[in-house]
């Protein structure tokens, strides 16, 4: 599903340069459950941002879904954000004039559903979720975790292969990240692609394979799958 | 463009700053309002002028006697130069491309004009029959001066409806006998005409005024229309006649105050290069004025931009393109633009149809804004829309979603 080989990105910011991944080396398969850890200013945003299509890279490849990533026009990337990837963020990023419906709803929207059909995916995503009681609420008026759990819902309603997630539980309290890990991993059961970027142990030992970043490489990985299940 | 969604987003953000987006329409419908204010004025103006010129033939040219104040040939200067009916009938057989030629007499002395007891002072005018479009005069009842009645010298009269008016009050008139300095005259027609003091006479033929009144030869002045001649033309005729005449009457040819013409086709051209300048100045104040309007919605959109980084960048990380975000923030711009624009057009048309009816000018009437200005407005207003939105736009599209949706 994803594949990397020989990844270079820096960041020329003045007269420095700053080499942040430096020739990075992965590959993820269809229906793996990944997280990435390591300290600030290993590269881990970076590398969740050049994955997610939201920034270019240097050298190297990425392919997703088989497809080479580079060179892309904004509509294209538009495109493939739009259709193969799904986004959660540490601030959930929902639109703040938007009711909980709409919000799922939108990446549809881009997709050129019409609204009827969509607003009614969007409440059969939020039911999932077990937000449909919610779906008329503005964000400001859910808590943390429902506030995750509706952005969980928008990255899914577009059917992606893969969910890219950045500290997804870094705002939420320790019941309520043990609640949407367990979530990702229902999501995961069907067959979609889970990244998690984080820092927390823990939250990290409940995916099936972490990738250590230490300076722009992988320093180690170890699979926790058999940890878990065996 | 009438999609649902796109125009939900937009009135949401209209909503949530309500004042700022009233200030911004503000100086659009400000500007808006001028131009319509300014642009009718200029119409009333134009029309009050064009009412004036409408009194009398547009294309008309008018030759008076005049005073020489230069030696020609021997010829002491003050020498005033007289009109007779060769001066007409010379006219008549050399002038090229002229209608409508009249001589005009007036009858000085008394004016006394009665019917029965009634009486008044009028002007009495002895023309041709040419003076009916030359005074662009309103034929209500019967007929004008025809040339018979110069040929024959009849004893007839137009009279205007004033004139009917203070003698014959709502008695009929036609075939009615008036009194003119106590010879009867028969009244064969009643007129109007726009101007007022032209509506204080009577008119008749001018050979009978010569042999009833004035005795000899003599008329006053001649008129004549020509036709649809340009300015050029028309000053080519007013040359001719100007060397026509100083050779048949001695005089200098650069004499200007031996003969004077009145060429009204130059002046009404000269009014009407008048008022297009007027027009396009009122325009280049307006368009200034809406150009001031334009950076400030051109402003305020950029702050929007910038305020709604986050949610952009949202968007483009779910999937939005450039061109979606391009057309989000450039609808809200003509958006805002149209509509507090029309607001201005209509406050300033409306000002305009509640004023002009109040004002009683003679050179200022009917002050509007006519179709044609509206649709110009409007589209004045998407097209300043657009380009008032136009580097928001760009700028919004532009934002990075990594930037955007970085947690600070």
């Amino acid at each position: 599903m994803i594949e990397l080989k020989r990844l270079h990105k820096s960041y020329i910011t003045g007269n420095n340069k700053l080499h942040v991944l430096k020739g990075l080396d992965l590959t993820i398969e269809q229906g793996e459950l990944v997280s990435i850890m390591g300290s600030s200013g290993s590269g881990k945003s970076t590398l969740l941002n050049i994955l997610g299509i939201l920034d270019s890279y240097d050298q190297g490849s990425y392919k997703l879904n088989g497809t080479l990533m580079s060179n892309l026009t904004e509509k294209k990337a538009a495109h493939y954000r739009n259709n193969l990837l799904g986004f959660v963020f540490q601030s959930f990023n929902l639109i703040s004039f938007k009711n909980a419906v709409e919000n799922v709803a939108l990446p549809l929207y881009y997709q050129g559903v019409s609204r009827k059909k969509r607003n009614k995916i969007a409440l059969d995503y939020l039911d999932k979720m077990g937000l449909k009681d919610w779906a008329e609420h503005m964000p400001s008026e859910l808590s943390g975790g429902q506030k995750q759990r509706v952005a969980i819902a928008r990255a899914m309603i577009s059917k992606p292969k893969v969910i890219l997630a950045d500290e997804p539980t870094g705002a939420l309290d320790s019941a309520t990240s043990i609640e949407v890990m367990e979530l990702f991993r229902e999501i995961n059961k069907d067959g979609i692609t889970m990244i998690i970027v984080t820092h927390e142990q823990d939250i990290s030992e409940k995916t099936d394979r972490i990738i250590h970043l230490k300076d722009g490489i992988i320093e180690f990985e170890h699979n926790t799958k058999k940890l878990v299940y065996v | 463009m009438f999609d649902i969604d796109k125009w939900q987003e937009i009135f949401a953000t209209i909503r949530k700053n309500k004042l700022r987006t009233f200030l911004t329409g503000f100086s659009v419908a400000w500007g808006i309002f001028m131009l319509i204010i300014l642009l009718g004025s200029g119409r009333g103006l134009e029309n009050g002028v064009r009412i004036q010129f409408e009194r009398d033939a547009t294309n008309s040219i008018w030759i008076y006697r005049g005073q020489t104040s230069m030696p020609y040939k021997g010829l002491k200067p003050g020498r005033r130069i007289q009109f007779t009916n060769e001066d007409y009938d010379y006219s008549k057989r050399e002038i090229k491309n002229i209608e409508n030629l009249s001589a005009r007499l007036s009858v000085f002395r008394q004016r006394n004009i009665s019917y029965k007891s009634e009486y008044g002072n009028y002007d009495i005018v002895a023309v041709h029959p040419g003076t009916k479009v030359l005074e662009n005069v309103e034929i209500i009842e019967g007929r004008f001066i025809n040339d018979i009645d110069v040929k024959a010298s009849r004893k007839v009269v137009a009279i205007s409806t004033d004139v009917k008016k203070a003698l014959f009050k709502e008695e009929d008139f036609l075939g009615k006998y008036i009194k003119i300095n106590n010879i009867p005259f028969k009244v064969i027609g009643l007129y109007e005409d726009s101007s007022e003091r032209d509506n204080q006479r009577v008119y008749i033929s001018v050979s009978t005024a010569q042999k009833v009144f004035t005795g000899g030869n003599e008329i006053h002045n001649l008129a004549f229309t020509t036709g649809d001649a340009t300015m050029e033309e028309s000053m080519k005729i007013e040359n001719d006649i100007r060397s026509k005449y100083s050779i048949r009457h001695k005089f200098d040819k650069s004499d200007q105050r031996a003969l004077f013409i009145n060429n009204n086709v130059e002046e009404y051209e000269k009014f009407q290069n008048l008022f297009s300048g007027i027009r396009l100045f009122v325009w280049i104040i307006g368009i200034g004025t809406i150009i001031a309007g334009i950076v400030g919605v051109s402003n305020i959109m950029l702050i929007v931009v910038k305020e709604r980084t986050k949610e952009i960048g949202i968007r483009k990380a779910i999937g939005a393109t450039p061109g979606s975000i391009i057309g989000l923030v450039l609808l809200e711009s003509i958006l805002i633009t149209a509509f507090a624009g029309y607001v201005g057009l209509v406050l300033g048309v409306g000002l305009l149809e509640l004023i002009s009816p109040h004002i009683q000018s003679e050179f200022f009437t009917n002050p509007e804004a006519d179709f044609r200005i509206a649709v110009s407005a409007t589209i004045l207003l998407i097209v300043s829309g657009a380009i008032a939105g136009f580097v928001p736009a760009r700028k919004a599209a532009s934002i990075k979603p990594i930037e955007a949706l970085r947690d600070e």
